[in-house]
């Protein structure tokens, strides 16, 4: 536990040009793909540019959530690896793209945007000051303005740190965090809401914001944990320790825990109560073999990844570690397959249109990680938390 | 007497310098020796060398013991002991059975935990230790860092445990001694002074607890359960114009198990229509018969053979075996027993409907034991 603030030596590598080579192609698949979905079954793709869009806050949004929080915390040991985390929180300006289609389909997707519909429904009648389209088009606006704007504050402010080496930047991006955890809560709720939640606009739950929140942050550790670790074996991030492998493994263990805990709050409540207008949402998942995704949604999110991060010795494991991330994250975009889909179709069903979207997700991931690398350098030199951080020791 | 040594102990500023101190300890191969500081410091498990402490496991079993006990105490409750139906859901609602056995499973875990380490780790019941009270640790649970080496080590030696520690930069190295008077007495746990002001901790907290809750803070419940909107048998009420509470049942209201009886003044009728709606079994015809004995034998005797058991002090009625009763349909017994005959009053009101009829079975009983066929006898 040394308190000098000496920097470590550090020669700027950039990531092998294969990287941007295979995002280039998967990027280039994957919107040929989307575009014949959109072609061909318009409406499901709709739907599966919703999910996208989800996957990818969660990312990004997510990513954000973990750089505020190393701040904020004071945290140690994750500053030898907060580049990678700055390099997704990068995604967000990219949000702005994933939106678009969803305005474009707003029609096929949610039901309230329907005239007709809401003027012979009192229920939606009621809801209407909110779930309107012109207020839905501010909140996502000002929501992505948010996220933009703090990701490129703290990404800014740290990597200026590599050069001037000036401990005050770090004293901004603590402030920074301070003001942005309020305004992630609340985004991120509303996010929850607005693209989710209200497919069905009768339905309820109080749970939900915070349920899409545990997922993000799932997600967001794991995709952090499966970058690092390649990076690692890539020998891109020097001086990592099975200590720091064992934190991002605790983390990815804890929200899988407080995602089962959540996710098992909405449902046990709801379940209880047993009213029509709560219970009709889990009733269309457990008919019409969706209720074979909702238990394989149990065992893929909470079951496997509980016994398998259970022990001190795999969260250490970086092999064991980088399967379960990736594991995680398929494990997420069921979790939001299955929020989503089932509004599409009555009947569980995976189509050719699902393909073609998380091939440009992970197209997308990747041309930017290598964007990235070229731009900055892999790990913040200049922060004085660096040596610590790797010095860090359970 | 000399007091018997315990150990060393040595004093640094900083947690670089106790870090240091101990790798340099473990490096000369002590064994038996502590580290304290006023709060964690991560990477001193590694320095001393320590293996990876078994006390996860004694979690992973209570846990486990948690969960299996509260699930198996609330299926016992629910399918063997008490099973009720609560809000129409299955007996063994498991979702209902999961805060439980989590909360069950985590207060085992952390208690049953700390108190297998105080008992394996700190030698309960013993309460006492030689560093207790020591200037030392009084630095080391403020502003120092600390390390002690005790005397049993077997490479233990004072001047060079002593020459070790102040060459890695330790202060205030000295040594720490046994409290002869604490060795000589043994466990105090028990001890009656320290028991006593346990249990009178214990009642003062309660008392002020309660007084403070119950008494002072005491706050009406949103409602009893025994004040509720609703008119009490026999209270008055200014709803109805005759300002009476308890209104008399609807025209033609039937109350449950008592259907009205179409056949009254009519036996005829009676024997044509009525059929016996109860199988010929066993636990009928014990139900008959018990019946049977209770209301009818004090007049027709044990064997419905006319001789009362009241010795005359009624009018006997004719026996049950006569060729008339046994050629009567079931309905016109069951008829008298309903509205009565002669100086036999109704019995509908002691008698319930099902009993009657039971009755009916019984005497049918007791005239075939009377008039045997041959074939019976086989």
């Amino acid at each position: 536990m040394s308190t000098d603030t000496q920097t470590p030596s550090y020669t700027s590598k950039t990531l092998s040009p294969q990287v941007d080579r295979i995002g280039l192609i998967l990027l280039g698949i994957g919107v040929v793909l989307v575009i014949a979905a959109f072609v061909f079954e318009p409406v499901r793709a709709a739907f599966d540019a919703s999910i996208l869009y989800l996957f990818m806050v969660s990312l990004a949004v997510g990513a954000i959530f973990l750089i505020a929080l190393e701040y904020i915390t004071g945290a140690v040991w994750s500053v030898p690896m907060r580049r990678v985390t700055e390099f997704l929180a990068g995604l967000s300006p990219f949000l702005i793209l994933l939106v678009i289609p969803l305005f474009l389909n707003l029609h096929d997707v949610f039901h309230w945007t329907h005239q007709e519909a809401v003027n012979a429904d009192p229920v939606l009648q009621a809801k209407t000051p909110y779930l309107n389209v012109s207020f839905l088009t501010v909140r996502t606006i000002v929501f992505l303005g948010i996220w933009v704007l703090f990701s490129m504050l703290f990404i800014r402010n740290s990597t200026s740190q590599d050069v001037t080496r000036e401990a005050s930047l770090t004293t901004k991006n603590v402030r920074l965090a301070a003001v942005f955890l309020p305004l992630f809560a609340i985004s991120i709720t509303f996010t929850a809401v607005d693209w989710g939640m209200s497919l069905d606009p009768h339905w309820f739950s109080t749970i939900y914001g915070v349920y899409y929140f545990s997922g993000t942050v799932l997600a967001a550790v794991s995709a952090v944990t499966l970058i690092v670790i390649l990076f690692h074996e890539g020998g891109y991030l020097p001086g990592l320790r099975r200590d720091h492998f064992y934190s991002l493994g605790a983390l990815m263990f804890a929200f899988v825990n407080f995602w089962a805990y959540i996710a098992f709050s909405q449902f046990m409540l709801i379940w209880y109560a047993n009213l029509p207008e709560e219970t009709f949402w889990f009733m269309a998942r457990w008919e019409n073999g969706w209720q074979f995704v909702s238990v394989l949604l149990i065992i893929a999110k909470f079951g496997v990844p509980y016994f398998a991060l259970l022990s001190q010795e795999s969260k250490m494991n970086t092999k064991r570690l980088k399967i379960m991330a990736v594991w995680l994250l398929v494990a997420h975009l069921l979790d939001l397959y299955w929020l989503v889909m089932p509004t599409h179709s009555t009947g569980a069903s995976l189509s050719w249109v699902e393909l073609g979207f998380p091939v440009v997700g992970v197209g997308m991931i990747l041309l930017l990680l290598s964007w990235k690398s070229k731009r900055y350098n892999l790990v913040p030199i200049g922060d004085p938390k660096l040596r610590r951080g790797l010095d860090f020791r359970l | 007497m000399k007091k018997p040594l315990y150990g060393l102990t040595a004093l640094f500023d900083t947690p670089d310098a106790l870090m240091h101190a101990v790798e340099e300890t473990a490096k000369a191969g002590y064994t038996r020796y502590d580290v304290h500081a006023p709060y964690p410091l991560h990477g001193m498990d590694r320095a001393m060398r320590l293996k990876p402490s078994p006390l996860g496991y004694f979690a992973l079993v209570f846990g486990l013991l948690g969960a299996v006990s509260a699930v198996g105490l609330m299926t016992w409750i629910t399918l063997v002991d008490y099973p009720l139906v609560i809000g129409g859901k299955p007996f063994w609602s498991w979702p209902a059975f999961v805060p439980v056995a989590f909360e069950i499973t985590v207060l085992l875990a952390s208690v049953l935990t700390v108190v297998s380490m105080i008992v394996i780790y700190f030698k309960f019941p013993n309460n006492s230790h030689p560093l207790h009270d020591t200037p030392f640790l009084k630095r080391v649970s403020s502003d120092g860092f600390g390390i002690s080496i005790e005397a049993v080590d077997p490479l233990f030696d004072e001047a060079r445990v002593r020459g070790m520690l102040e060459s890695v930069g330790g202060k205030d190295v000295g040594p720490v001694y046994f409290d002869v008077e604490d060795l000589n007495h043994g466990q105090k746990v028990f001890d009656l002074k320290f028991v006593g002001l346990l249990a009178g901790v214990g009642m003062v907290v309660s008392i002020i607890t309660y007084l403070g809750l119950n008494v002072m803070l005491y706050m009406e419940p949103f409602s009893w359960m025994m004040e509720q909107e609703k008119l009490k048998p026999q209270a008055a009420s200014a709803l109805f114009s005759d300002g009476i509470g308890m209104r008399p049942p609807v025209e033609g209201t039937v109350a449950r198990g008592f259907l009205p009886y179409p056949y009254k003044g009519r036996p005829e009728d009676a024997g044509k229509y009525l059929v016996n709606p109860l199988p010929v079994t066993k636990p009928v015809l014990d139900l008959g018969r018990e019946k049977y004995m209770t209301f009818c034998s004090p007049c027709h005797g044990n064997f419905g053979r006319g001789d009362s058991r009241l010795a005359g002090q009624f009018p006997n009625p004719p026996t049950l075996h006569s060729d008339k009763v046994r050629d009567w349909p079931d309905g016109s017994i069951y008829h008298v027993m309903t509205d009565g005959q002669n100086v036999m009053p109704s019995y509908a009101a002691q008698v319930s409907r099902d009993e009657r009829w039971a009755i009916v079975h019984y005497i049918r009983v007791l005239q075939r034991a009377h008039h045997a066929k041959e074939s019976d006898l086989q």
